[in-house]
């Protein structure tokens, strides 16, 4: 039996099943966004704020936030076990990424939510 | 008509410090023979070239190698298959130790093999005659019982390249659905449960190399999305 504690969900079923949910959240929020963008040629600040003002448009943001993480996480962790070899470059790694991911996805709320 | 050229992979760890292409120059006398006969021509230009060989009708799987970049059966691959510009580069099935020239270590690719327990379990009390199955059942084992382990398809894949000690590979994985897939075996759960971690399945990127290269035309990639199927129905 293999393991990984590095692994997203500790499990390659979980990993997998996470890895093709969050695509499809994330090409949805892509194919949103690039259609609102070119429906309201002229945006203004007003309507950019507007549009994140309303509750679903946070909560479709927050869900393709915490997707783009765990994409991410799961997508170079999977990078890094194959070409990092050495266990404390691949250790080293893992931990900047994992430490990215956490201070992107903290950012990433902050501008959403913030004032 | 002007000879093949052909340039092969030559090491010998008891006497090169390390591997180099020798050139040879073979003539088929415009044939479009074997690339296994050729190797035999160049056997006897010198007789140290090491390969393995035996049935030389792609039953055995002795004779699978690099040939012009692309993993096959030597005995069952025409020259014009291969040959581009009147050239043949062979080289050792990629990613396995060589042991010598074209003969590489196999360690690895039979321990995965062996990992995924190729045998049918049963636990119920043998009947007095054959485990009997319907003609629909047995169908599901056709395009899964015909390997024969030469090792091309898991030689060619990137995942195994880089994880030969964790991914099992697609023909370990093609012989693994073999088994969950036979209606005669009581162990699918437990070979299920054996599988679901990072490595073993689930490093497959279904970049399909595996189907490009099976010299008996099997489909390795397809067997593991069952696998995921199965492993996903089973676990939510």
């Amino acid at each position: 039996m293999v393991t990984n504690i590095t692994s997203f969900g500790r499990s390659g079923l979980s990993d997998w099943l996470m890895q093709r949910f969050s695509a499809v959240v994330l090409a949805l929020y892509t194919v949103f966004i690039v259609a609102y963008l070119l429906f309201n040629p002229n945006l203004d600040y007003y309507a950019w704020t507007a549009l994140f003002d309303q509750t679903w448009m946070r909560i479709f943001s927050l869900l393709a936030f915490i997707s783009v993480a765990a994409h991410a996480w799961i997508g170079l962790w999977t990078v890094t076990t194959d070409y990092l070899k050495s266990t404390f470059v691949r250790v080293g790694a893992q931990s900047l990424i994992i430490l990215a991911i956490f201070v992107y996805l903290v950012w990433g709320i902050q501008i959403l939510w913030g004032a | 008509m002007s000879n093949l050229q052909v340039s092969i992979y030559r090491y010998n760890p008891e006497t090169d410090s390390a591997p180099y292409m020798q050139e040879f120059q073979v003539d088929t006398k415009g044939r479009d023979v074997m690339v296994l006969d050729v190797l035999h021509m160049m056997k006897e230009q010198d007789s140290g070239l090491a390969f393995r060989r035996s049935c030389r009708e792609g039953v055995c799987g002795s004779d699978g190698m690099n040939m012009n970049g692309k993993n096959g059966l030597a005995c069952i691959t025409p020259l014009s298959d291969v040959v581009k510009g009147n050239k043949l580069t062979l080289r050792p099935l990629p990613g396995l130790p060589v042991i010598r020239d074209m003969v590489v270590d196999m360690g690895l690719f039979y321990k995965q093999y062996e990992r995924i327990q190729p045998y049918l379990q049963n636990d119920t009390p043998a009947p007095a005659i054959e485990r009997l199955q319907s003609p629909e059942e047995r169908d599901k084992l056709d395009g899964l019982y015909e390997c024969i382990l030469c090792a091309c398809c898991s030689t060619s894949c990137p995942s195994f390249w880089w994880n030969p000690d964790k991914f099992v590979g697609p023909a370990g994985l093609l012989q693994s659905y073999r088994f969950l897939a036979d209606s005669r075996d009581t162990a699918t759960s437990e070979r299920l449960t054996d599988l679901e971690d990072p490595f073993s399945v689930f490093r497959c990127r279904g970049i399909m190399n595996c189907v490009a290269v099976c010299p008996k035309g099997l489909n390795p990639t397809r067997a593991i999305g069952k696998i995921r199927e199965m492993l996903l129905a089973d676990a939510t």
